[in-house]
């Protein structure tokens, strides 16, 4: 049962990763399916029923990509 | 009104101070120290902020950010002080930020000497910062002449959000003279609100900038300044002129040197030599249409200044190469005498120079 | 559902120009965060500096002036004297803080001058293709470094949260990090202390923050952040060394 809900502005991500390496639960991947309008592969989330809404990844991300919901 | 006897740098204060000015940025340097040391003194008597800088670039640079904060301000300073604030006067001008800016011109280059010269004309004529830019000057020629423009200054920055140089020499600043301080005229100034106060949350952010990166935004912003700077051609030009219609010889001169061809004027006179004089006392806008007013009998013009001659660009764009243009003038401190320049006008006159 | 984290207030709708990864972004998050959590946004001046940051007068959702290189602590002198009930800051990197603007810094701190400054410490020029700082550590290359910073040539790099925690008027000086979460968490509790510093009128406040430089450095944005724990933190040890609340 997901604790959190995480949001991600795909045109605002950069693919810098960052939020990938700081996920406790290591859920956060780049959508390598997916191509925003600045060119990167953006992060998304790949088992949301896993998110402990820790928000590591939102205050990591230097473009405030990333919304953190807890629900 | 009564006069009162005073040293022209104390009185640069002083009328700073009548003129509403609030906030002084300034570094010691001869011969302009006492303007800092009269602020220190009164400006806090008057409600004002006082602050010694660590240099003049600091200085420069504090008077940037109190006047995009939408205060009146002003910083003072001698030639190499003034080279010093160059970066600092561009930044202004590009962000259009209203400041007073008064320069006690002293012998140069570099480090020159502590006495008067007035070869910083072309760095406050044509401008010593990069880019495009220009600042009213003023050059006043009396202590009351201080009184009057630097009070004058402040309005005309105001109004066209630009910096203004006072050009005065270092003899002036030393002086003393008996002035008085008139009321101001009452100007029409629109409200500041392109100053950084804080949103208060009732507006949108202002931003304080010279930067646009976009070269077409970069451009649209220089022909403002360019329109700006136009309008300053047309309606701010000052001058003294006497004498055009007849003369033999024409002076041109400003500040303290004006008043020493002023005498030899005089004794040039008593001698039968007919002699005009042209006194900017704009050097920026430059008085270019009086030059019209000179007569047929001119067999040339003079120009004295206390430099290598820097004013004599703005002299031959003026006389557009009707008359030939003579220099008499002293460098590194020295203050040239009536004698020495009666000598060129009787050469001038009887065609011999 | 409650919201544990979004898009601060105290920014704008402009998206940032930095790089993917740098840690500009960050800062600027934690300045911005600050400011509406203390309730002064709407009282606060900024003044960006020359540099990869030149354009966070764009991002910062308040009034700004750009100031000249290094001269941000004399413009925000200026601004402060003029509205001395506003809260001002300057935002500056290591060129126009711990290069061309050491004076203004070290005369700012000495006269006790009421503002914050955060000093983005990447031990790199970026903005103009990462050229040696004063910041840059020995044997780092840089294109102006090529063959490695050489203690002999030019020194070594210059501790200036340090030296300026040897002035009086300095009455919070901190250095931080961005490269973990939890020292993200600690950063914006030293920048937090160093507006406060200025709301309760003590001194002059600064923050110095270890960042990454990943486009300059050369490496990834993750190994970018490696690169600053195990490289950085051991020459510019994190930690306070001046707090006006424990009269230190």
């Amino acid at each position: 049962m997901a604790k959190g809900k995480v949001t991600f502005n795909d045109d605002a991500c950069k693919g810098c990763e960052l939020c990938v390496t700081v996920c406790p639960v290591k859920i956060i991947e780049l959508n390598k399916d997916k191509i925003n309008s600045k060119g990167y592969s953006p992060a998304h989330v790949i088992e949301q029923e896993k998110c402990i809404a820790c928000g590591n990844c939102a205050i990591t991300c230097p473009d405030s990509v990333i919304t953190v919901e807890k629900l | 009104m009564s006069k009162i006897l005073m040293k022209g740098n104390e009185a640069v204060g002083a009328a700073a101070i009548k003129a509403g000015c609030k906030y002084f940025f300034g570094y010691p340097i001869t011969p302009s120290s006492e303007i800092p040391e009269y602020m220190s003194r009164k400006l806090p008597e008057a409600g004002g902020v006082f602050l010694q800088a660590e240099s003049e670039i600091a200085a420069i640079n504090m008077v940037y950010g109190a006047g995009g904060a939408g205060a009146r301000c002003m910083t003072a300073s001698s030639s190499p002080g003034i080279s010093l604030k160059q970066e600092g006067i561009t930044y202004i001008a590009g962000a259009e930020i209203p400041c007073v800016i008064v320069n006690m011109m002293r012998g140069g280059p570099g480090l020159g000497s502590i006495q008067p010269g007035q070869a910083d004309y072309y760095q406050s004529t044509r401008g010593g910062g990069n880019g495009d830019y220009r600042t009213l000057c003023y050059a006043p020629a009396s202590i009351q002449e201080i009184v009057d423009y630097v009070m004058l200054a402040f309005d005309k920055a105001d109004y066209y959000r630009n910096p203004v140089l006072i050009c005065a020499d270092g003899m002036i600043g030393q002086m003393m003279e008996a002035v008085e301080f008139k009321e101001p005229e009452p100007i029409d100034l629109p409200p500041k609100d392109w100053a950084t106060t804080g949103t208060g949350g009732k507006r949108k952010p202002v931003i304080v900038n010279s930067l646009f990166l976009e070269a077409e935004e970069c451009q649209v912003h220089n022909r403002n300044l360019e329109n700006k700077y136009k309008l300053m051609e047309e309606n701010e030009v000052r001058y003294e002129a006497f004498g055009l219609e007849d003369a033999e010889v024409v002076c041109v001169a400003y500040g303290t040197t004006s008043r020493i061809v002023k005498t030899a004027i005089k004794m040039a006179e008593a001698k039968g030599i007919k002699v005009g004089m042209i006194r900017p006392i704009t050097l920026w806008p430059y008085p270019y249409d009086v030059y019209n007013q000179i007569g047929p009998n001119a067999k040339g013009i003079l120009g004295i200044e206390m430099s290598q001659g820097q004013l004599l660009d703005d002299i031959k764009i003026g006389i557009a190469g009707r008359l030939p243009v003579y220099f008499n003038g002293t460098q590194g401190g020295m203050v040239p005498t009536p004698a020495s320049i009666l000598a060129d006008i009787e050469k001038i006159a009887g065609g011999t120079k | 559902m409650t919201i544990v984290y979004e898009k601060s207030k105290g920014l704008t709708d402009v998206p940032f120009h930095y790089c993917p990864g740098c840690t500009h972004g960050v800062i600027h998050k934690l300045v911005a965060e600050v400011l509406v959590e203390l309730g002064v946004l709407d009282d606060t001046i900024g003044v960006a500096p020359v540099g990869c940051s030149v354009l966070a007068y764009k991002y910062f959702n308040c009034d700004m002036q750009e100031a000249a290189h290094g001269r941000a602590p004399a413009v925000a002198t200026g601004i402060k004297r003029v509205h001395p009930d506003k809260i001002v800051f300057s935002y500056q990197g290591d060129g126009d803080l711990a290069s061309i603007g050491t004076a203004e810094v070290v005369h700012a701190a000495h006269r006790g001058e009421k503002i914050t400054t955060i000093f983005v410490n990447n031990a790199i020029y970026g903005m103009t293709g990462g050229q040696m700082a004063p910041t840059t550590l020995v044997g780092q290359k840089t294109t102006t470094s090529p063959f490695g910073r050489d203690e002999a040539h030019c020194g070594k790099p210059i501790r200036m949260a340090e030296l300026l925690a040897t002035i009086d008027g300095a009455k919070f000086v901190e250095r931080v990090s961005v490269d973990t979460p939890a020292n993200i968490r600690k950063a914006k509790k030293a920048i937090k202390k160093a507006f406060e510093c200025q709301i309760k009128g003590e001194g002059f406040a600064i923050v110095e923050v270890l960042s990454s430089c990943p486009t300059n450095w050369g490496f990834s944005p993750v190994k970018a952040l490696q690169w600053l724990r195990d490289n950085m933190i051991p020459y510019y040890p994190l930690g306070n060394f001046r707090n006006f609340e424990e009269g230190k």
